[in-house]
């Protein structure tokens, strides 16, 4: 019996209208758990590195964590993945809410999609029943709106639905996938579904998740929501309300908003302002929300409550998480009100919360430079939050300047010439980033945003602390009850980091410790990815239920895998490698290893590149941030060692790397 | 017996539907405490507590497993409460052809809440504990009340596949089926 999994995908080309219900190899999840880690498995076995992400070759996978479905509190994650049109690397995307459980409950584990359907069909997983059926009813429809009707259709007011809005249909590079209160939202995922004609996939699934060590799991959860309760009452002193307590940051609950507002760049990702969080913006923002806000909300089997339902008068009520709470807000600087208004409508169109806002600021920026012109324009109205709409509108349906804004700022700008690639300066490898401008190089973030594979600043902070603590006092008190940290060695750098002076940043921690707290962070987010664990209890906020001492034997309980922290340790390194063996294999490279040139005021050079230098070296990655023959052997990933050198990314003289080539990689 | 009065424990689920986070925690550990053995799977469909919810209307009500009923209403009314409209099937307890939930979904038997009634007991019922919102609480209270004779469990199973088929199908299957062995 397969345990905490079903042991079956579900595999459906759209080409040929073919369905298939798949056993999978119970080895694989032995080396990878789930979800990313078998997702990036499936990339790597099946899709050409040649191929474009908008092609039938290319495969859209729905997958649920080894652990979604079972009682383990907060495992609920669908793990999105494919090759993503904006980037042209893999993109990979989670969503919480109730999707992923329903179709373990149906009886799959992952749902693959491959090929293209000439028409635009929907999906309906009824436990083994599945049909394509027609969309064409739905097309242009609202994502959240297509929810809904499906559910009327079908008769099945407990089904699932994941869909696409226009910006998916018409294959917006920042278009998303929506579940209600959820969304896959980064690296045009929903670009990929509109592309193979998916307007929305509905589940229902009423089958058996099974537990191999009943008892002791139970034990562990029963545990588990203790000291979430006693965490909640017990928030951590001197950090940000919003990181204080478990959960994805607390936009929907928290009134101050300061930290944001202040230190959060607006516009373009451009202006700072000091002061912004007056008394007067404070009870408007917050009367706002009050008024506007229905009820905190929840994904499956999570006690915290992350999401809201979202009523502003005159439009549909919503759903919303997180920080697209201030996306627009910001972008358009205007206010609290504006921005919940419009993320309903960007809500039902499908499009990411973090870049649809910065491109609209963008491309009127290029306006007020006189790169973009009125005829670019012809038809924008005068007011400012108008212009947002009217944008939105035009992007979506890919109309006018809507047609090269829709490709993101990247390749807009690419597009737009004349300069316009100087505004587009706030990506990672082609992706809008969150408006983050600071003023000093921070080590631990320069490694994680340079060579994350998910390129994304979005909660891939982790465990330690964003900021040292200011007094000794406050780091001893903290560090008191750190079961989580790995070993002494975290406590004692946390202990001695400094807000100034010689054990501050840029210079400490020093290289070797901030590889190590890296490697701690990545861990925990390829340990949550694979068991579809959110980060808000693990791998995000400081002090989390789960942690690298507890979860293996989580994992063991529930799945009857014999595991511990070395060996769960050693599953996220090989995750993490085949993720990027397989970005490394479409042509990534250190030349791509960057953060916005303005991200941080103050750079220092020499330090990064010794910084990337260490970081590469202690992954096992040669000097392009290729991983080696031996680190690929010791990982058991001989397969990708033997692509790389067919393919001449590795060479034969091994340890022998290949050599760095001015200006860029060694082509394949 | 019958008739007589005795004092007995109301066991007492109190619900408050403004305080449900919609997180459905309590259907997941209601099928997993139901499992045979204790905890071996889950599967919300076996639940005897259900959510009845509907997000973007604002309706979050859990509703736990009553009777058997052979027969669905007559006619079905509509609440409205503090503006937001409901079916009465939202707030019913009955496994009943109507709808699809209290339903095992292998058999299509009822299902009903035991207030997890186990040995030894437990401080309160599973679903409870797990409610960390705090829309679930559990209280005790004494209360007078006619004893009646507790029917056997297969007396309960008996009667509710009798007002399924009726007794006379229900006998002559028994009686074949005995002469098979």
């Amino acid at each position: 019996m397969r345990y905490a999994e079903t042991g079956f995908n579900l595999e459906v080309d759209l080409t040929r209208g073919n369905i298939e219900r798949v056993e999978t190899d119970p080895r694989l999840t032995e080396l990878h758990l789930g979800g990313l880690g078998t997702s990036a498995k499936l990339l790597w076995d099946r899709v050409p590195a040649e191929a474009e992400p908008f092609s039938a070759d290319n495969l859209l996978i729905f997958s649920t964590g080894l652990l979604v479905g079972t009682p383990v509190v907060g495992c609920n994650r669908t793990i999105v993945a494919s090759f993503s049109p904006q980037t042209l690397l893999m993109a990979y995307s989670m969503m919480g809410g109730f999707f992923a459980p329903e179709l373990k409950y149906a009886g799959y584990d992952k749902l693959i999609i491959r090929g293209k359907s000439p028409d635009l069909v929907y999906l309906w997983i009824n436990n083994d029943r599945v049909e394509i059926r027609d969309a064409s009813h739905l097309r242009g429809k609202g994502a959240v709106e297509t929810s809904d009707l499906l559910r009327k259709e079908l008769k099945q007011p407990k089904a699932q639905v994941a869909s696409i809005g226009l910006a998916g249909e018409n294959r917006v590079y920042f278009a998303s996938i929506e579940q209600g209160r959820s969304s896959a939202s980064r690296g045009g995922l929903g670009a990929v579904m509109g592309d193979k004609g998916l307007k929305a996939i509905a589940v229902r699934g009423t089958k058996d998740v099974n537990i191999a060590r009943p008892a002791e799991l139970i034990e562990i959860c029963n545990q588990v929501l203790q000291y979430i309760k006693v965490r909640q009452e017990n928030p951590i002193p001197g950090v940000m309300p919003i990181l204080a307590r478990l959960g994805s940051p607390q936009e929907m609950a928290v009134h101050d908003e300061k930290w944001h507002t202040e230190n959060f760049s607006w516009g373009n990702s451009r202006l700072r302002r000091k002061g912004f969080w007056t008394k007067e913006v404070e009870q408007n923002w917050t009367q706002t929300l009050e008024s506007t806000r229905k009820r905190l909300v929840s994904c499956h089997n999570c006690p915290l409550k992350c999401a809201a339902t979202i009523s502003v008068p005159g439009v549909p009520t919503y759903m919303m998480k997180c920080f697209s709470k201030l996306t627009y807000t910001m972008a358009a600087m205007s206010d609290l009100e504006f921005g919940l208004r419009i993320a309903q409508r960007a809500t039902e169109y499908g499009v990411d919360g973090f870049s649809a806002p910065q491109v609209m600021a963008f491309g009127l920026e290029l306006y007020e430079a006189g790169i973009l012109t009125d005829k670019d324009m012809a038809g924008m109205p005068s007011d400012n939050e108008e212009r947002f709409f009217w944008l939105l509108d035009r992007i979506v349906r890919r109309e006018g300047i809507g047609d090269v804004l829709a490709n993101g700022t990247h390749w807009a700008a690419e597009q737009i010439g004349n300069g316009a690639q100087e505004y587009a300066h706030n990506n990672i490898k082609k992706h809008e980033q969150l408006p983050l401008k600071l003023g000093m190089l921070n080590p631990i973030y320069f490694l994680m945003y340079s060579t994350g594979e998910k390129i994304n600043i979005t909660q891939i902070e982790g465990n330690f602390p964003q900021a040292p603590f200011a007094t000794l006092q406050e780091r001893e008190d903290f560090v008191k009850d750190w079961v989580q940290a790995p070993d002494e060695r975290f406590k004692k750098w946390l202990l001695d980091w400094e807000p100034r002076g010689e054990r501050s940043i840029p210079h400490y921690p020093p290289p070797e410790a901030t590889c190590e707290i890296v490697d701690w962070q990545e861990r925990m987010h390829y340990i949550d990815d694979a068991t579809g664990m959110c980060a808000g209890l693990s791998s995000f906020p400081l002090k989390p239920p789960f942690h690298i001492h507890n979860l293996p034997t989580v994992i063991s309980a529930a799945a009857g895998i014999e595991m511990d922290s070395a060996k769960l340790t050693q599953i996220a390194r090989r995750n993490r490698n085949l993720v990027r063996a397989v970005n490394i294999r479409r042509g990534m490279r250190r030349k791509d290893e960057k953060p916005p040139a303005n991200h941080w005021r103050k750079r220092f050079p020499e330090l990064e590149t010794q910084l990337l230098d260490e970081y590469y070296k202690y992954r096992g990655w040669n000097e392009q941030g290729i991983p080696t023959r031996e680190s690929l052997h010791e990982l058991g990933l001989d397969y990708v060692s033997d692509d790389f050198l067919k393919r001449g990314i590795l060479t034969d003289d091994e340890g022998g790397p290949a050599p760095r080539t001015p200006g860029g990689g060694s082509q394949p | 017996m019958k008739g007589e009065k005795q004092k007995k424990v109301v066991k007492t689920i109190r619900i408050d539907v403004d305080k449900c986070n919609g997180c459905r925690a309590c259907e997941l550990i209601c099928s997993a405490f139901h499992a045979v053995p204790k905890y071996s799977s889950n599967n919300p469909e076996r639940a005897r507590i259900r959510v009845i919810h509907d997000p973007l209307r604002d309706i979050y009500i859990p509703v736990y497993a009553g009777d058997y009923v052979a027969a669905e209403c007559a006619g079905r009314d509509r609440y409205t409460i503090d503006g937001k409209e409901y079916d009465e099937c939202a707030f019913c307890r009955a496994s009943c052809p109507s709808r699809d939930v209290f339903k095992e979904p292998d058999s299509g038997l009822p299902l009903k809440c035991d207030m997890c009634e186990s040995v030894p007991p437990l401080s309160e019922p599973m679903c409870v504990q797990w409610c960390l919102a705090d829309a679930l609480t559990y209280e005790e209270r004494e209360e007078e009340v006619e004893q009646e004779e507790a029917p056997e469990e297969i007396e309960i199973g008996l009667e509710a596949m009798a007002n399924k088929f009726g007794w006379q199908k229900l006998m002559d299957t028994a009686a074949r089926m005995s002469k098979k062995g």
